[in-house]
């Protein structure tokens, strides 16, 4: 037997997927954005505000859960196309489930979100194939969570800030937590926002519209 | 559950790795696990004895693991020091604008093959 150095990482098959996928969700001029937190963060809520705050554009939704499909019926009942993938006790979506939700949905969409299993540490640690990865920070899990998590926000292109109609009730410190974030990833973009009122929830869509003109051009 | 995720990838890796390089059994597999990555070291090879069946260049392979120290940066005095032992709080400073450097990770660092 000889031995052979690797120096790989054991997802190294997994990564190998994800850029597959994201050339052929190049070549369609979709975008496909992974959306990540922990359960109960506001994942659905916030994806079923911008299906009705942008009527003009075709938005599908994948809906990974480990068993559960509420969260995909939730988001046909406003209209939009949705999948329910489970994830067979998975803690994450891979580029492999990912890309066959994506052949099984046949959406011709402009914008495609994948509702990620919601725990702030598996999911940060496989690449989807993913155009852009989107995560969310609700107020009531407080502001220390990039300290906890590192990895996750170091990862993101965007992190939005949920919840922020709860920050009476809450000790969240926004701008504490944005300086903490932008230690981690000088590069993200943070959007505080509320799915209930609304605030904030115009910059995000502009940020989201301004990403899907830069998808579908160069 | 979190193992059995690695595994697959792990077995879907190596599988890939051995058409590759044209290797017809593997041996030995060293893979580097932080101390803080989440991964249960027996729960693991367990995993790994049950799913190297599947493939045919796993199926004699052993698994073994070395451990890589979890590190922590603390932003208030710029300092490193061990995760393990002192946890969030910086043992110099006492401060808690903390985060993890290294610990967390899952590497193949070497095989034994023919
Ligand atoms: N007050 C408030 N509650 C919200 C907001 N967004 C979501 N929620 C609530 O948070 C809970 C979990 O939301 P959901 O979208 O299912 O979270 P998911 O598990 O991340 O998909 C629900 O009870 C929502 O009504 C918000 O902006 N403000
Ligand atoms: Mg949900
Ligand atoms: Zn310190």
């Amino acid at each position: 037997m000889k031995v052979i150095q690797l120096g790989a990482s054991v997802t190294a098959s997994n990564e190998k997927d994800a850029e597959r996928l994201r050339a052929k969700m190049k070549a369609g001029g979709t975008l496909l954005i992974n959306v990540m937190s922990s359960a109960g963060a506001g994942k659905t809520t916030l994806l079923s505000r911008i299906i009705r705050d942008m009527p003009h554009t075709s938005i599908a939704v994948m809906e990974a859960d480990i068993e559960s499909d509420v969260d995909a019926v939730r988001i046909e009942s406003l209209g939009a196309k949705a999948i329910q993938v489970h994830t067979g006790g998975m803690c994450h979506m891979d580029a492999g489930m990912t890309a066959a939700a994506v052949e099984a949905m046949d959406a011709n969409a402009d914008l495609i979100f994948l509702e990620n299993v919601g725990n702030l540490i598996c999911p940060a640690e496989y690449d989807t194939g993913a155009g852009k990865n989107l995560m969310i920070l609700s107020v009531p899990e407080g502001d220390d969570k990039p300290l906890k998590y590192p990895l996750m926000f170091g990862k993101s292109d965007a992190l939005v800030i949920s919840k922020l109609d709860a920050l009476p009730y809450f000790t969240f410190d926004v701008q504490r937590c944005i300086a903490r974030v932008k230690k981690l990833n000088a590069d993200i973009k943070i959007f505080p926002v509320s799915a209930k009122t609304g605030e904030g929830m115009q910059a995000l869509e502009d940020w989201l519209c301004e990403r899907m003109a830069e998808w579908q051009q160069s | 559950m979190h193992e059995m995720g690695i595994v697959l990838h792990l077995a879907k890796t190596l599988d890939e790795t051995a058409a590759t390089e044209h290797l017809t059994a593997i041996g030995k597999v060293v893979l580097q696990v932080g101390e803080v990555s989440g991964i249960m070291t027996d729960l693991f090879t367990d995993c790994w004895d049950y799913f190297k069946g599947r493939h045919a260049v796993l199926k004699n392979s052993t698994l073994v693991i070395e451990q890589i120290p979890a590190v922590t940066y603390c932003d208030n005095c710029k300092g490193t020091y061990a995760t393990v032992k002192y946890g969030k709080e910086c043992p110099y400073c006492h401060s808690g604008e903390t985060w993890l450097l290294k610990g967390n990770e899952c590497i193949i660092k070497e095989i034994e093959a023919e």
